[in-house]
């Protein structure tokens, strides 16, 4: 095996057996780790792939901004000593039917598919290139969702200041 | 082989190769890795002690004392006798505690801030990882350790750590803005995120003198926003000694202490080394375009040198805000942060792209 196998083999293993601590972990806050735990591995992926902006991306946006916010709302709510009672039998069959039903529905798919390898040469991501595509509105442009993103975030963050202020009492 | 002290591309080249050619290339990575990794954390060690050092000299030097002077001439050797004693203190357990969390978070801190220094470039050719989009990794990796602070303060099972936490974590992630902003302005300016670019760039002059306004205020900004997000002073409410009596790190000894210690000092190298890579020109020696004779006697001090020389100004000014302003309350923090600096940043991006637009820097 290569080096570039092993490290895919070890990262794949940190995923998985986190994600299934994610969901299996009956303190919130170590569940919230794992997922973290999670979120980096998938960018260390991202980094095998020499796809460092994406990487990147996912780390500010995954690792350091929605677990943070995440851990915030756990850390304003939840209690150290609190856990989650373990869920009755017939949920645990069926969240297990359930799971087992995607998995195989993924595997089928993925296995059924036929990848052919490209002979094009690794391509370099130029940051200038992602930066012109996001504001121009030419043939692949981004500018349209980039702007439509914008108004959405605006409209987000106009209500979260309404929910926030404090009514005047006359 | 050659060595030279100037440039350490040959030198790295000559020992890729000679590990390259007497080993499988599996091993000789991972070779290489291991001798990146060792030379991290000596570096690690030696920079920390003498980041401690530093500031208890430039603390007594500030308030007219003496400072460490028993072990060793000026007491150099001091903070390796303090390490030494943390080393040999009891890791207290903490009965209540989330244990594996509690142990979990010192190591989520060192390791941000273990990654973020080696997008640093320290000289030509010394220069771990050069990704395309180096500032933004630097950003990426150093916002997850706050990640490590509010876990220590959570399962602290503690009221001061977690109060400690939450002001820290607030902090951290308004100031993070900041920051990233202050960075940006600079990214205009140089055209392009690579940090070795970024230094090359300045070869005919530094940013902070070739970008003039916008890039003095950026500087301004990125200086107190990164003082605020490596929590020393005057932003340490996190660790207020005389409110909560030490903050998110309370209930930790010994050698865990010592991480968050160390990671803090490390920070605080870091951001000091991004501001002199990005402001002051990394390990660009003092270059004036134009002058042909003056640039090169300049070039006779070695890159290592300049880099660090900067980078202690930078930790030199740090420490000197410690000691001088008083500590900020939590409400007189975020609205700097939220009402003056953010918008004075918003406002200088434009000037920066302006100023690049209409091509009036030099």
């Amino acid at each position: 095996m290569s080096g570039n196998q092993i490290m895919f083999v070890i990262f794949s293993a940190i995923i998985l057996i986190f994600s299934i601590l994610t969901v299996t972990s009956r303190r919130i806050l170590r569940a919230a780790t794992f997922l973290l735990i999670v979120l980096i591995s998938t960018a260390a992926m991202y980094f095998m792939l020499n796809y460092q902006f994406l990487a990147a991306v996912q780390l500010t946006l995954y690792a350091g901004g929605i677990v943070v916010l995440i851990i915030f709302s756990i850390l304003l709510t939840s209690h150290i000593d609190e856990k989650f009672e373990t869920p009755a039998l017939m949920k645990k069959v069926y969240a297990a039917i359930a799971a087992i039903m995607g998995a195989v529905l993924v595997c089928t798919t993925l296995l059924n598919y036929t990848f052919t390898q490209g002979n094009d040469a690794a391509k370099d991501v130029n940051m200038n290139l992602i930066g012109n595509s996001l504001i121009s509105w030419g043939e692949q442009g981004y500018a349209l969702p980039f702007e439509l993103i914008s108004i959405l975030l605006l409209a987000a963050m106009i209500a979260a200041i309404v929910v926030a202020k404090k009514v005047k009492t006359k | 082989m050659t060595f030279n002290i100037y440039d350490f591309t040959s030198f790295n080249q000559w020992i890729d190769k000679t590990l390259y050619d007497n080993l499988p290339s599996f091993w000789a990575l991972i070779i290489e890795m291991t001798l990146i990794g060792v030379a991290f954390l000596l570096f690690y060690a030696v920079i920390g002690l003498f980041l401690v050092y530093a500031e208890r000299k430039v603390c007594a030097f500030i308030q007219n004392r003496v400072g460490p002077n028993r072990v060793g001439p000026y007491g150099i050797f001091q903070t390796i006798a303090d390490f030494i004693k943390l080393l040999m203190k009891e890791i207290i357990p903490i009965n209540n505690a989330d244990k594996f969390l509690f142990n979990l978070a010192p190591f989520i801190v060192i390791i941000a801030s273990f990654m973020a220094i080696a997008a640093i470039p320290f000289g030509k050719g010394l220069h771990a990882i050069d990704f395309n989009i180096g500032i933004f990794y630097v950003m990426a990796v150093s916002s997850l350790g706050v990640v490590g602070i509010l876990l220590a303060g959570w399962s602290s099972n503690n009221k001061y750590s977690l109060i400690g936490a939450m002001r820290s974590g607030a902090q951290i992630v308004s100031y993070e803005l900041s920051v990233g902003l202050s960075m940006v302005t600079m990214v205009i300016l140089a055209g392009s995120m690579q940090l070795s670019e970024i230094v090359e760039a300045q070869r005919n002059g530094w940013f902070i003198f070739t970008g003039h306004i916008p890039a003095f205020i950026a500087f301004v900004i990125f200086l107190i926003a990164s003082t605020a997000e490596t929590n020393r002073g005057p932003f340490d409410l996190a660790e207020a000694e005389s409110e909560l009596t030490a903050g998110f790190h309370t209930e930790y000894s010994g050698i865990k202490f010592a991480f968050f210690f160390l990671a803090e000092y490390m920070n605080m190298f870091i951001v000091a080394s991004i501001a002199a890579t990005i402001f002051w020109g990394g390990w660009m020696p003092l270059h004036i375009g134009g002058w042909v004779g003056f640039n090169h006697a300049m070039d006779f001090i070695p890159p290592f040198f300049w880099y660090m020389g900067k980078t202690l100004i930078v930790i030199f000014l740090m420490m000197w805000f410690k000691w001088t302003f008083p500590r900020l309350r939590i409400d007189q923090l975020l609205k700097l942060e939220w009402k003056y600096l953010l918008p004075i940043n918003l406002f200088n991006i434009i000037l920066m792209a302006l100023v690049v637009l209409m091509g009036w820097h030099f």
